[in-house]
């Protein structure tokens, strides 16, 4: 308890950064991902092309080598800078919207073709039958496999700390330059994790689970 | 052709042929339907009597052929063919009324969302036909809380909603209760007497005897025979239809 108490700034200040990583992070991934799993339904070959080759080489490369990349390689390219805590968010939303766009796209899939059929007759265009008609419901099936692919988000914001961002993942190397004992100090951050997935994430899905659960 | 087509020309298919792999599910299929007939497609199970229906929308497309509306070809995608679609009405077997959407945001979704309609005009006119299927009292429920005759009138109130030229029924009874497919073929009676163009795959003759201008018979994606309901009904001139008569009117 002392190493929590004793270091309370230390904590504070990582689990902040964990944080913004990981609200900004969802929210991008959300968003990037669904847009990705509209691109891999559409009607347009090289809308889908263009999903499947952005999903297939980003999910199949290791999250450390994309921040890397953001952290080491993108400086050099003479492009506007960026610092390392956004260039961390911009990464891990990369990552994480393949896992997001795949996640949503098996909600598509349960969403039956007579749905869809029955909005274009209607006369609603692609766009409008996937907004008001197809990701609506499809959104209520993912919210399980959702939350998974945010639980695991927030723990793998952790790995921007190898890149320059002083988040949770980073208070071990603080404490250690402190003298602090290090196996106290990792068990609370793992707690606090803990924490943080069942004390909101879990909570969240639960709430949205039941508020989203439809009559069939 | 015993009849000949009395006004002008709605919906006119010319050499429309279809393969699903090496399946000719139709067969140089030529079809006019006139302003205000009603055509009942009829045919053993797959003859391609829906898909014929289907493709009037084009929520399946055709190899080769025509198929105008109102003498414009069919648009091939994108907004033109939104546009076309949101003039033909489509009712499906399966209703498909949208399952997270109350009864009276599935009426006024087209008319707000596709024609620019008000809210407060597309409540009012989906209320009404609401109402005039019988349903209007349900309108504030899901489709999953409705019966299926009553999910299948809603469904016909989506489609008229829209104020459509041509309406198309793909066997609209066939997943129906027995008890409730009257009520269902009621409404469409009605809109028939209305003067509605209809183009309709069904299984219930009694509908053909009862609604039809003109009765089409299809067998192995080609249209086999084509006449009036009392012509087809009484004195079928082909083989395929009146084997297919003697085994669906033995009862």
């Amino acid at each position: 308890m002392n190493v929590l108490i004793d270091n309370r700034e230390v904590f504070l200040s990582g689990f902040k950064n964990t944080g913004i990583l990981f609200v900004f992070s969802a929210f991008f991934a959300l968003i990037l991902g669904t847009i990705v799993a509209g691109m891999r339904v559409s009607p347009a070959p090289a809308m889908r092309a263009a999903g499947t080759i952005y999903v297939n080489a980003v999910r199949n490369t290791p999250l450390t080598l994309i921040l890397a990349f953001f952290a080491l390689g993108y400086p050099r390219l003479g492009l506007p800078h960026l610092d390392y805590m956004f260039a961390a968010i911009v990464g891990l939303s990369l990552y994480t919207a393949t896992y997001v766009s795949e996640a949503i796209r098996s909600g598509i899939n349960t969403v039956s073709v007579g749905q869809s059929e029955a909005a274009r007759a209607i006369g609603l265009t692609f766009m409008q039958t996937l907004s008001l008609i197809v990701l609506p419901q499809a959104f209520r099936s993912v919210v399980p496999p959702l939350f998974s692919v945010f639980i695991a988000l927030l723990k793998n914001t952790t790995v921007a700390a190898g890149f320059g961002v002083v988040e949770a993942g980073g208070i071990r190397a603080t404490l250690s330059d402190l003298g602090e004992p290090l196996l106290p100090g990792l068990l609370w951050v793992a707690l606090i994790f803990v924490v943080l997935v069942l004390g909101i994430l879990t909570p969240l899905q639960r709430y949205l689970e039941k508020k989203w659960r439809v009559a069939r | 052709m015993t009849n000949p087509v009395p006004s002008p020309v709605l919906v006119e298919m010319k050499a429309v042929n279809k393969h699903y792999g090496a399946l000719h599910v139709l067969q140089d299929i030529n079809l006019q339907v006139a302003k205000g007939e009603v055509v009942v497609v009829i045919g053993p199970s797959g003859s391609g009597k829906s898909t014929l229906c289907r493709t009037i929308n084009r929520l399946e497309t055709i190899d080769d052929g025509s198929i105008t509306i109102e003498g414009k070809e069919l648009p091939k995608e994108g907004k033109e063919l939104a546009n076309l679609r949101a003039d033909v009405g489509m009712v499906f077997q399966s209703f498909n009324l949208f399952a997270h959407k109350t009864i009276l945001e599935n009426v006024t979704l087209g008319p707000i969302k596709v024609k620019g309609v008000s809210k407060s005009d597309a409540e009012k006119q989906a209320l009404a036909l609401l109402e005039r299927v019988g349903v209007g009292h349900q309108a504030a429920k899901l489709p999953a809380q409705l019966s299926g005759g009553q999910q299948q009138r809603v469904a016909i109130a989506r489609a008229l909603a829209m104020k459509p030229k041509v309406m198309l029924f793909d066997e609209p009874t066939s997943a129906l209760d027995p008890e409730m497919i009257n009520e269902v073929l009621d409404v469409m009676v009605e809109l028939a007497k209305e003067g509605m163009t209809m183009v309709v795959v069904t299984h219930e003759m009694g509908f053909a005897r009862k609604a039809a201008d003109r009765v089409v018979f299809m067998a192995d994606g080609q249209i086999v025979e084509e006449s009036t309901p009392n012509e087809f009904f009484t004195n079928p001139q082909s083989v395929r239809a009146k084997d297919f008569l003697s085994k669906i009117l033995t009862n």
